[in-house]
């Protein structure tokens, strides 16, 4: 086990039946890390994000929380490391019964003893901190795409998670908006002490918040890149490079 | 004054310092693993005209719980004319207060979530569905139109479509139509028995069978079963396409989607419930020779003779065309509540209920009217 690691992923391998997406992924992500997971479009970003907060079996390798292997421990032993971790989905992912207040309540009301007047104010600031002040009462289905990313991003943070895995955070919102969701990732980091894993193509967003990363390759399938994604940019691997200058080089 | 609660590790004091300062301190831990105070419990010592300034020196954690706790103490301070100084908060907390108040709430978006009367909630769903009837008539309409182009050559759907939705709602139906239809005919065989044992007149049990499988109730059971299986999933189809955007992607191209979806579906219901409804016929009818013959003691051949007797060409043309009707029937109803889904997964399952519920409503009318039609027409 990695001294500094938060998460450690060894040996990953995750396939669909005979067909392999990513195979033997090795990386740390330590404490306090903005961790990217990039790589163009079906290159399995998602797959190896569903392997990391316990959506997917992986067909081979571990994931370590904190020294504790998620697929190994007992099934109570993998919620009790589920709620350690905040979850923003791709689409947002909001339960469309459920107005956006209650969408951010329920995981206080199910994992806290919070009044119902302390978890209206955490709501509340949530919402605001997303840029979504007053929306309480809205319906999933009422709000545009960005919105609903934004709202689900809240609903990550509602329990103050020790990680945050953050989805495509800025597709679909506009230049102001990603980057106001940058800087409130910054400081989600700073403040809370957060770790933050994002799974991104948008440049100017790895870029600009990422302290550490990974390639990952669809031709390949596998990793081709780690480090810090402003030296990836200068990699030696020329379809990191290509990626990275958006297809300039 | 000096709030803490030990088993609850904060600690809350307020001091004037002066005439117009007032210094809260905050100690501990403030995070929402526990019940925090209400920032109101600072209500009494707020006045105009003062202002609020911070000493954090021991706080030792702090998360959302405070930053929740601040930002409504922040709005008490708003409201009663007290002005703030932030300088002894956190870098972090200062950062991500001035986040949330980056945006500001936009009021309008603002809603209350009282429940309204049950008076009210009869009357908005009393107008609804007033509002619904009109509705329901452009969508035939619309489908009259769509059958226009159909017989002008003109309707654009693809046949593969309508292959796959006949084999879906016809073969595929058998055998839910195979078990209902024989139990169903077991049924009326029980009830002819007992009552025709009175007269003596067992023999016509065959008769019942008969004409009440192939005439009336073969089709009402065909159309319920149809309904339940097909029309639901008629609506959780179209009604899925709603929400993914697939049916304002046809609009956008110019592509009818009552065409190249309602029309493929309608006509594979029309074409396959009158088979089905006389494969029910058939089923029922075995069912009661079984029963007459292991139960009751009647020859499955004097049955036989007994049940051509007693069926007519009449019977199967009003089994036939009640058949075509029910499929009619539950294939508008299906693909009417799948297009007028909304957008969201909770819409889709309400499409999916309410088209059975309009089906088999749509059904019970029909029949009751074709009978009495049948009834007058002498057939």
């Amino acid at each position: 086990m990695h001294e500094a690691a938060h998460i450690e992923v060894r040996d990953l391998t995750m396939a669909y039946g005979e067909f392999v997406i990513q195979r033997d992924l090795n990386f740390v992500v330590s404490k306090g890390d903005i961790f990217v997971i990039m790589g163009g479009s079906g290159c399995g970003k998602t797959t190896v994000m569903r392997a990391m907060i316990g959506l997917q079996r992986p067909a081979k390798g571990a994931v370590f929380y904190g020294g504790e292997d998620f697929w190994s421990v007992e099934h109570e032993e993998q919620e009790r490391l589920k709620r350690r971790l905040g979850i923003m989905f791709q689409g947002g992912a909001l339960w469309s019964s459920m107005t956006l207040g209650e969408n951010i309540a329920l995981p206080l009301k199910e994992y806290t003893a919070l009044s119902s007047r302390q978890r209206a104010e955490i709501v509340s600031f949530k919402l605001a901190l997303v840029g979504l002040a007053g929306f309480e009462e809205f319906y999933p289905s009422e709000l545009s795409g960005g919105m609903k990313k934004r709202a689900g991003l809240a609903r990550a943070m509602a329990l103050d998670p020790d990680i945050l895995v953050i989805d495509e955070p800025s597709s679909g919102l506009d230049p102001p908006t990603a980057r106001r969701l940058d800087d409130l990732i910054l400081e989600l980091r700073d403040s809370l002490e957060t770790t933050i894993v994002v799974i991104s193509h948008d440049l100017a967003s790895i870029l600009a918040i990422g302290t550490n990363s990974i390639f990952l390759d669809a031709e390949t399938h596998t990793m081709i890149n780690t480090g810090k994604p402003k030296e990836a940019v200068a990699s030696g691997d020329p379809k990191v490079r290509h990626f990275l200058t958006r297809g300039a080089e | 004054m000096v709030r803490n609660s030990n088993e609850r590790q904060w600690q809350l004091d307020t001091r004037r310092i002066g005439d117009d300062l007032l210094e809260v301190s905050c100690g501990g831990r403030w995070r929402q693993d526990q019940d925090l105070p209400a920032a109101g419990v600072i209500l009494p010592e707020l006045g105009d005209g003062l202002r609020l300034s911070f000493n954090t020196a021991q706080l030792s954690a702090w998360d959302t719980g405070f930053l929740a706790f601040l930002r409504a103490l922040f709005a008490l301070c708003a409201e009663r004319g007290v002005s703030i100084d932030q300088e002894g908060l956190p870098k972090g907390v200062r950062h991500l207060l001035a986040m949330a108040a980056a945006v500001p709430e936009q009021k309008a978006a603002r809603r209350s979530s009282t429940q309204q009367s049950m008076l009210f909630q009869v009357g908005a769903a009393t107008v609804a569905f007033f509002r619904g009837a009109p509705e329901m008539l452009r969508f035939l309409g619309e489908i009259t139109l769509s059958f226009g182009r159909l017989f002008r050559g003109r309707a654009r759907f693809r046949l593969s479509d309508l292959w796959w939705e006949i084999e879906e709602v016809g073969p595929r139906a058998l055998g839910i139509v195979s078990v209902i239809s024989f139990l169903v005919g077991l049924i009326l065989a029980y009830l002819g028995a007992d009552q025709l044992r009175l007269v003596g007149a067992q023999i016509f049990i065959a008769d019942l069978v008969a004409i009440g499988m192939v005439r009336e109730v073969g089709a009402l059971m065909t159309g319920i079963i149809i309904a339940g299986r097909t029309g639901a999933a008629f609506a959780a189809q179209l009604g899925t396409m709603q929400v993914n955007e697939e049916i304002d992607a046809f609009k956008t191209l110019g592509v009818s989607p009552v065409d190249f979806l309602v029309l493929p579906r309608m006509l594979a219901l029309m074409l396959m419930v009158p088979l089905l409804t006389l494969y029910a016929g058939f089923v029922g009818m075995l069912a009661g020779l079984l029963v007459s013959a292991t139960i009751f003691d009647i020859g499955m051949f004097e049955y036989y003779i007994e049940t051509l007797r007693a069926l007519e060409l009449k019977h199967f043309l009003v089994g036939l065309s009640k058949g075509s009707v029910y499929g009619a029937m539950v294939a508008y109803a299906g693909c009417l509540r799948g297009m007028q889904c909304g957008r969201s997964a909770e819409s889709v399952g309400e499409a999916a209920t309410s088209a059975v519920v309009t089906g088999i409503l749509l059904i019970t009318i029909s029949a009751s009217l074709m009978t009495i039609i049948f009834y007058r027409l002498g057939i």
